[in-house]
């Protein structure tokens, strides 16, 4: 038999059709809908008479517009409110699960999808989120989807869609004092740019990754998409097996074994062809930031801002010189004496359990810089939840953050959570574009210890120093 | 959706590399229930200033191409979000075609699914596209989906290829539902086999 890779096995075992001519038809075992992408979806559904498939494969919850602060009087803009209660009564028309906003539950859907057992290795995942791609650290074929894709999905539990190239990135060594899952993502992109992944599914491999606990990986196939791959992939081994296991949607008993006996199958098989190979030497990682308004733009913390005039390609050249304009930074200055304003750590990206653990660790003993405005928002309820049981709200109070409810807040600010013009924010996000998180708002991507040290430091700080 | 065949319009240029959806819709206007209505916040932040004046060195906000039906662009056109409100504000606008080096994987798929034309072409075929483009309402450019061809105002014309099944979709308007709902016996085939593979899923 020809060997395959790990996402050709995924795809051959999901193939409902394939006919010369025609787009592929695939078969998709789960999916997680949020209030932002899926209201038009539904009324596609009620415009057309047809009803969801299988309503008991999606689960929905609401995250984009839920406030962090202080839920009991329900949600304050009357927009973001009738597009929860548009989920919510979708949810209930349609005889899908929803996890309401006061539910411990409730969350980031890619941080809710793992916890609730949802997330199963060798399954196809798709929501109508580019983030999507995180669950593919469990060996999960995940990826966002459109509207229309999500009316698809519905109606038919299946997704036409062409076969993507297989991209392999190999992370060897082990990463240095101060280095993390984060910095290895940024280190990915900054070396293959946005578009770098475009067409392909990136399986990540080697023993940098297999080091990593679910989280890391979580946060490593979380921004695939912003090096330009739908899904990133990892194969499922003891770490994942071990996270599986008596998650309430897992499978018990002997049907766990023998999806275990199965999950073992999924890896890359020696000799599979990949179109693309990438390798990166895990010690010569770097904690890094970015500067500039593309998760491209990496450099290290103890770099500096970049020089357009460095840039050959005319095109390039403009759009560095665009987005520092945009960022109000100069060519040459130390990244470590840019002050910052604001500090968010949280997101799909990094607002489980270890990020804030990391970000703890630094935070603790010490105080947020008197100008900074800093706020660790968790990605679920049961992540504060157990943050809380360790104490470390405690830690984030005493250092001077706030201890926010969870949702996706200033990651893309389309609750009340936003920067105001001009503001510089250290971020743990995943996308540091034009207006992304308030209109003239200024993102640094970086890890959780990274954001934590900004805010004690009150600039762009090496985490290093901290700890 | 409405088909697409031929189109004769305006194209606007956008010489801008890594055009993301944030840019293109930005989440403020995300937290509509609709799809249409999307057109008069299309490229939003750019095109506005903080109070709502338009700015007018911006493409869309110039006399010439307050019409414009395609827009040439740079490389990674689409990437970041998945939020379908990106083509659906093109669309509302009254872009059906844009035209860029290359376009970020789910931008491209939603574009289909709305009756938006998606055209990738190497990087000297658009220079001349943006340098057509830049001649204001002269900009008048010809997309031909049957022929798979686009000609500019100097008569000069240029090959662009697509996928052969997205193209009849496009051409007939065909909704991908439909299509696929004629696959329901393969589907409870897969469903069948499933249950005795992988019971747990």
């Amino acid at each position: 038999m020809q060997p395959k890779t790990l996402y050709d096995k995924i795809w051959d075992a999901h193939l409902v059709h394939e006919a010369p001519g025609e787009t592929p038809l695939i078969y998709i075992d789960r999916h997680l809908v949020h209030e932002v992408t899926s209201p038009q979806a539904f009324e596609g559904l009620r415009m057309t008479g047809r009803r969801p498939r299988h309503p008991q494969r999606t689960l929905a919850v609401a995250d984009h517009n839920v406030p962090t602060t202080d839920r009991s009087a329900g949600i304050a803009d009357p927009e973001s409110a009738l597009q929860v209660a548009t989920l919510e009564a979708n949810a209930r028309e349609f005889g899908i699960t929803y996890l309401p906003m006061d539910d411990i539950r409730q969350g980031i859907v890619h941080i809710v999808g793992p916890e609730q057992g949802f997330t199963l290795p060798g399954s196809t995942i798709v929501c109508g989120d580019s983030h999507t791609s995180t669950h593919g650290a469990f060996g999960a074929l995940a990826f966002g989807i459109g509207t229309s894709e999500v009316e698809h999905v519905l109606a038919t539990q299946t997704l036409i869609m062409p076969r993507s190239k297989n991209m392999l990135i190999t992370v060897e060594g082990t990463l240095p004092f101060g280095v993390t899952a984060k910095d290895i993502v940024l280190a990915i992109i900054g070396r293959i740019g946005t578009a770098g992944g475009t067409g392909h599914v990136i399986e990540y491999a080697g023993s940098a990754i297999r080091a990593l606990s679910m989280e890391g990986r979580m946060t490593i196939c979380n921004m695939s998409i912003e090096a330009g791959a739908r899904a990133g992939l990892i194969a499922p081994d003891e770490t994942t097996f071990a996270y599986v296991k008596g998650r309430p949607l897992a499978p018990k008993g002997g049907a766990w074994e023998q999806a275990v006996a199965s999950w073992r199958t999924l890896h890359s098989d020696a000799g599979a062809v990949f179109d693309h190979l990438v390798e990166l030497d895990a010690g010569a990682i770097p904690p890094l930031v970015t500067w500039g308004t593309s998760p491209e733009t990496v450099v290290p913390i103890s770099g500096r801002v970049p020089d357009p005039a460095d840039e050959p390609d005319a095109q390039r050249r403009a759009g560095m010189e665009r987005a520092l304009d945009y960022m109000g930074l100069r060519p040459g200055t130390p990244m470590q004496e840019v002050a910052i304003d604001r500090v968010f750590i949280g997101s799909c990206t990094n607002g489980r359990i270890e990020d804030l653990r990391a970000a703890a660790a630094i935070a603790k003993g010490r105080r947020v810089a008197a100008h900074v405005g800093a706020m660790v928002v968790p990605g679920s309820g049961l992540v504060k939840e157990q943050a809380e049981a360790e104490g470390l709200d405690r830690i984030f109070r005493e250092a001077g953050f706030e201890w926010r409810e969870p949702g996706c807040s200033m990651c893309l600010a389309m609750n009340a959570d936003k920067l105001n013009p001009g503001e510089r924010c250290a971020s743990t996000s995943n996308r540091n574009f034009e207006g992304r998180q308030g209109r003239g708002g200024r993102t640094h991507l970086m890890s959780p210890g990274m954001a934590a040290a900004a805010a004690i430091a009150g600039r762009l700080a090496d985490v290093r120093d901290y700890q | 959706m409405d088909k697409f065949t031929r189109l004769t319009g305006v194209a606007a240029p956008l010489p801008m590399i890594n055009v993301d959806t944030d840019m293109i819709i930005p989440k403020q206007f995300l937290k509509t229930i609709q799809r249409t209505g999307l057109g008069k916040n299309l490229f939003d932040e750019m095109r506005y200033t903080q109070a709502g004046e338009e700015i007018p060195g911006f493409v869309l906000n110039k006399p010439a191409y307050r019409k414009a039906q395609i827009l040439i662009a740079g490389a990674n056109f689409g990437c970041g979000s998945s939020r379908e409100h990106a083509p659906w504000a093109l669309l509302d606008f009254g872009i059906r075609c844009i035209i860029a080096p290359s376009f970020a994987d789910i931008f491209y798929n939603n574009c289909f699914k709305n009756g938006i034309l998606p055209i990738v072409l190497p990087q000297a075929e658009i220079d001349k596209l943006l340098d057509d483009a830049s001649r204001g309402s002269n900009a008048v450019i010809t997309v031909d989906l049957p022929n798979q061809e686009i000609s500019g105002p100097d008569g000069g014309s240029i090959r662009f290829d697509i996928e052969p099944f997205r193209k009849q979709c496009l051409l007939n308007g065909w909704d991908d539902i439909g299509l696929t709902m004629r696959h329901g016996g393969a589907i409870d085939a897969f469903e069948e086999g499933r249950k005795l593979a992988q019971p747990w899923l």
